[in-house]
């Protein structure tokens, strides 16, 4: 008589519980296959010795995490991931809010701008980067061009070829690829809100800049944080941009723990060891989870 | 045509009770109401007869066949939502067309059916429009035309009346009433408006909190309420209320008359009533006041606007209520009982 | 002014012009830094746009100004990347894992983003965030097990690996996009088409898919976008150059060591760039409209 269960249809089709578990299970069986079964590989790996030449499954419990450590490659790479995460994302974060300021306006050409301000973000990274490559050229870069014309300069200043401006190069270029992005979701956020609000500050006879601080950041703050959540999954864990620019050169000075996982563990054959500086994003991204979770649980954004 | 019979029929949704063990039957072809408030259980008790929802506990059964556990396409019900569900991708004449096309019915016999339901209606020019293109009346129709398309054995409607305004509302009333007794189908009806309700059903059912609190023609809930409940959900102003020795008694505001207005005197009871405030409202007057003898009760009277007799506010005034217009009410569970002796 | 100025004193001439100071003081502002933006977003394919139409002794001389033609432009290094390289290869390639890719993602996830948006699951909720959260694992923490992955399978050097690994990426997100298509389709159109006499799937295949088009169509722009972008298991997976797609392809094929055939490689950029830009613009509003979705009725 208290049962709370309630009684299945006649037929199977019509059964709530039977559809969400046959819907369910593709998904989640491929997921569970093709990332959970290579992320708990990727754990056992970094406790083993495992190379391409060696591809038993000895474990050697901390011998690898030591090894890695020890190089002083990654613990520069280590340093640059962290350093360029963060300024590219400052960079993103102030370029993206003044971009979606902008397109969220009438103005003549939008159309254009729209386009132009996307090609970063929707061109392949790889081949985006490319244009960079030649236009940072030791010899033929048209920047040094410039500044050799208006006379600021009078040697070329090998932008990839000096550790300095290689590191400011890489920076620049994953913000100059990740801003159209950020400001497409910014820009989302600024649509969100309600029309109401700008009225209201219309009325108040805020200015712009006031009401920039006081009301449209402020209102904005979980967005920004969505698009910061991406720019700074993209900065740490794509390695395009340092692939292609420099392959962590010269002399590693450029080197990420992606890049660095790749040319120790693919082109060196170094899987084990691969593993392991690729681990180290983990934490990283355990609390970039976190993050995410509290803003899901607070059901403003995502 | 078929009979609609719901046995201990319950539904819970986690913790939440939605329907608490109704029983109902409905008459062959006739106009049943469910009303109640948001929340009293009435359109989930429409959705697991249509089979949307499955029941808890209890048993459906649709012309004396046990229909609980078919899913909705085999139990030969029609369906209009308070939304109209129309399907925006097809035109008028397909959204019409879909329920035959579900039953394998061969395009020309279809397109006669179509042309037949869309005639009922009066929507045959609009057969190869899209829904956005319409206006609200015009959804209405198209949404009923699809319903009674394939001939159901029983109709259900949720609250499709609205999403009109006042205007339309009054005519698609008319229309849908008129129809229903043109093919004499088996119609249960969901609203929240009593006026809908009590001029469109054969009989209501009043709901509140997942249970039936009566169920009975319009005259009867209206003039020989249950309970508490559908006294004062039912009638705007809602009936009257009063206190005294171990019961509660009320009468219905036009009952409250000023003496010298009613024929009956000496059957009447009396009352001193002090009017604070009156509202003017055309065809009759709302009266704001209390009752001395009990505790200063309040209470509102309706005059109609054949009582011209001029009243003053903030006075007592002399009024009365006939004997057999007053409803007894048990003080504890505010169930209906006998007539008492009023004492003062 | 103080709050106690009252409004006769106010001289209204003077709120005025400084009003419309501020609003051409606005534009201006807008407009040089929409120009702004323009010009530093679109600077390295501007001009990788000249440079593929010049002439080698015209690009090689350190001297000649490189934003014009100093000799006259040639159509020679788009030739030569059309016909002697295996660009076309890369492109077919990534139209193929593109297409496959699309059908697997929309096979898998739109049952799942059906069942998470209407089954009314107990664990709906939670489940809809650890499918999201699947897509902040990156490829970078996964590349080496899935490497070693693909090798036991036999899929290395052919496009079946990136086939089979892509979908990692696009089903979550994917599931997620489309559980707010689904949310925005009302509850009671299914409900309807089911008392009508469909069955649940019935209902879903007549009356729900037709209505997922947009939907459908942002899985298919995510699906070719990733394809095309995707990197690191495309470098990892294939290494020969008749599986690569554009993204290793170009980069990787068109720099051999010291010789550059720059004008090709600026047009092959050129000419994938610009059109996945086109679409995207175009598409723009739905996208944003898209992602919303997903949020507000998450």
């Amino acid at each position: 008589m208290t049962s709370t269960t309630t009684r299945p249809p006649r037929y199977l089709g019509d059964n709530p519980r039977f559809l969400a578990g046959l819907f369910m299970s593709p998904a989640v069986i491929y997921i569970i296959a093709l990332v959970g079964f290579p992320f708990v590989l990727a754990i056992i790996y970094a406790f083993t010795d495992i190379s391409t030449g060696n591809p038993d499954l000895e474990f050697v419990g901390w011998a690898t995490f030591r090894r890695v450590l020890a190089d002083p490659v990654f613990r520069g790479a280590l340093w640059n991931t962290f350093l360029f995460a963060v300024l590219a994302n400052v960079l993103v974060v102030i370029l993206a809010t003044a971009l979606a300021e902008i397109l969220i306006r009438d103005f003549k050409g939008k159309w254009l701008v729209r386009f132009l301000v996307l090609l970063p973000w929707v061109a392949p990274v790889s081949l985006a980067t490319i244009t960079w490559l030649w236009t940072l050229d030791s010899i033929f870069s048209p920047i040094d061009w410039v500044l050799r014309q208006v006379g600021v300069i009078t040697e070329n200043v090998y932008w990839l070829g000096r550790p300095g401006t290689a590191m400011t190069s890489v920076i620049a270029v994953q913000a100059w690829r990740i801003v159209p992005l950020a400001a497409v979701i910014v820009l989302a956020g600024l649509i969100a809100i309600p029309k109401d609000i700008n009225d209201a500050v219309a009325v108040d006879g805020a200015g712009f800049w006031r009401k920039m601080f006081q009301v449209t950041i402020p209102l904005l703050a979980p967005i920004i944080a969505v698009a910061v959540l991406f720019g700074v999954i993209l900065t740490i864990s794509d390695m395009s941009v340092v692939y292609v620019l420099t392959r962590g050169g010269p002399t590693n000075s450029t080197q990420v723990l992606s890049t660095w996982a790749f040319i120790k563990g693919i082109e060196g054959g170094a899987l084990a060891q691969g593993a392991a500086v690729a681990l180290f994003l983990l934490p990283v991204l355990i609390g970039i989870t976190a993050v995410v979770l509290r803003l899901a649980r607070r059901r403003e954004v995502l | 045509m078929a009979v609609v019979e719901v046995r201990d029929l319950r539904k819970e949704f986690g913790d939440v009770v939605a329907v608490d063990g109704v029983d109902l039957r409905s008459e062959e072809g006739e106009f049943l109401v469910l009303l109640g408030p948001s929340g009293c259980g009435k359109t989930t008790l429409l959705r697991m007869i249509a089979g949307l929802e499955q029941p808890t506990e209890g048993e459906i059964r649709i012309g004396d066949e046990d229909v609980s556990r078919l899913p909705p396409r085999a139990r030969r019900i029609a369906m209009v939502f308070q939304s109209y569900a129309l399907y925006p991708h097809m035109t008028v004449a397909n959204n019409i067309a879909f329920p035959l096309k579900a039953q394998g019915m061969d395009s020309e016999e279809r397109n006669q059916k179509v042309e037949w339901a869309a005639g009922l209606f009066g929507i045959e020019r609009l057969l190869q429009r899209r829904p956005r293109q319409l206006s609200g009346g015009e959804r209405q129709r198209v949404a009923l035309a699809r319903a009674l398309v394939r001939e159901p054995t029983v109709f259900l409607l949720d609250e499709p009346l609205s999403n009109l305004d006042a205007k339309l509302r009054a005519a698609a009333r008319d229309d849908l009433m008129e129809f229903q007794r043109r093919i004499g189908i088996t119609t249960i009806y969901v609203t929240h408006d009593q006026v809908e309700a009590m001029g469109m059903g054969d009989r209501i059912a009043v709901m509140d909190h997942g249970k039936i609190r009566q169920l009975g023609t319009p005259e009867e809930v209206y003039h020989h309420p249950a309970d508490v409940f559908v006294a004062q959900f039912l009638g705007s102003p809602p009936m009257n209320l009063l206190e005294t020795a171990g019961f509660l008694f009320g009468f219905r505001p036009e009952q409250f008359l000023p003496e010298g207005v009613a024929a009956d005197e000496g059957t009447r009871v009396p009352f001193t009533f002090h009017v604070n405030r009156i509202e003017y409202l055309g065809s009759e007057r709302f009266l704001y006041g209390f009752i001395r003898e009990y505790d200063e009760t309040r209470v509102i009277a309706m005059l109609p606007a054949t009582v011209t007799l001029p009243i003053s506010i903030d006075q007592d005034h002399k009024f009365s209520v006939a004997k057999d217009q007053l409803r007894f009410f048990d003080y504890d569970d505010g169930v209906k009982i006998a007539p008492q002796p009023l004492m003062r | 002014m103080t709050d106690t100025t009252t409004w006769a004193e106010t001289d209204v001439g003077a709120l005025q012009r400084q009003a419309d100071r501020r609003h051409r003081w606005g534009r201006i502002g807008l407009y040089s830094g929409a120009t702004l933006f323009a010009f530093l977003a679109a600077f390295p394919f501007s001009w990788a746009l000249i440079s593929m139409f010049k002439q080698s002794n015209d690009l090689y001389v350190k001297e000649n100004n490189p934003f014009w033609f100093n000799e006259a432009p040639t159509l020679e290094h788009l030739r030569l990347l059309f016909l002697e390289t295996n660009y076309l290869t890369f492109i077919r390639n990534t139209v193929l894992v593109g297409l496959a890719v699309t059908a697997i993602t929309l096979a898998i996830s739109l049952p799942a983003a059906y069942a998470l948006a209407r089954l009314r699951l107990r664990w709906g909720e939670r489940m809809g965030i650890a499918i999201f959260l699947v897509y902040l694992i990156p490829p970078t923490l996964l590349f080496i097990p899935m490497t070693r992955v693909i090798t036991s399978l036999g899929l290395q050097e052919s496009l079946l690996s990136l086939i089979l690994v892509y979908p990692t990426i696009t089903i979550p997100i994917s599931s997620w996009l489309l559980m707010g298509f689904f949310k925005g389709i009302p509850m009671d159109i299914e409900e309807q088409a089911m008392v009508d006499g469909h069955s649940r799937m019935g209902a879903i295949a007549r009356v729900v898919l037709p209505l997922m088009f947009p939907g459908i169509i942002a899985v298919v722009v995510f699906a070719f976008t990733l394809s095309s972008h995707e990197f690191i298991y495309a470098l990892a997976f294939n290494k020969s150059s008749a599986v690569k797609t554009i993204a290793t392809g170009v980069p990787t094929e068109l720099v051999r060591g010291d010789v550059f055939f720059w004008q090709s490689l600026q047009g092959a950029v050129i000419m994938i760039a610009v059109p996945i830009a086109l679409l995207f613009n175009a598409f723009l509003d739905r996208f944003i409209s898209g992602f919303t979705m997903g949020a507000v009725k998450g």
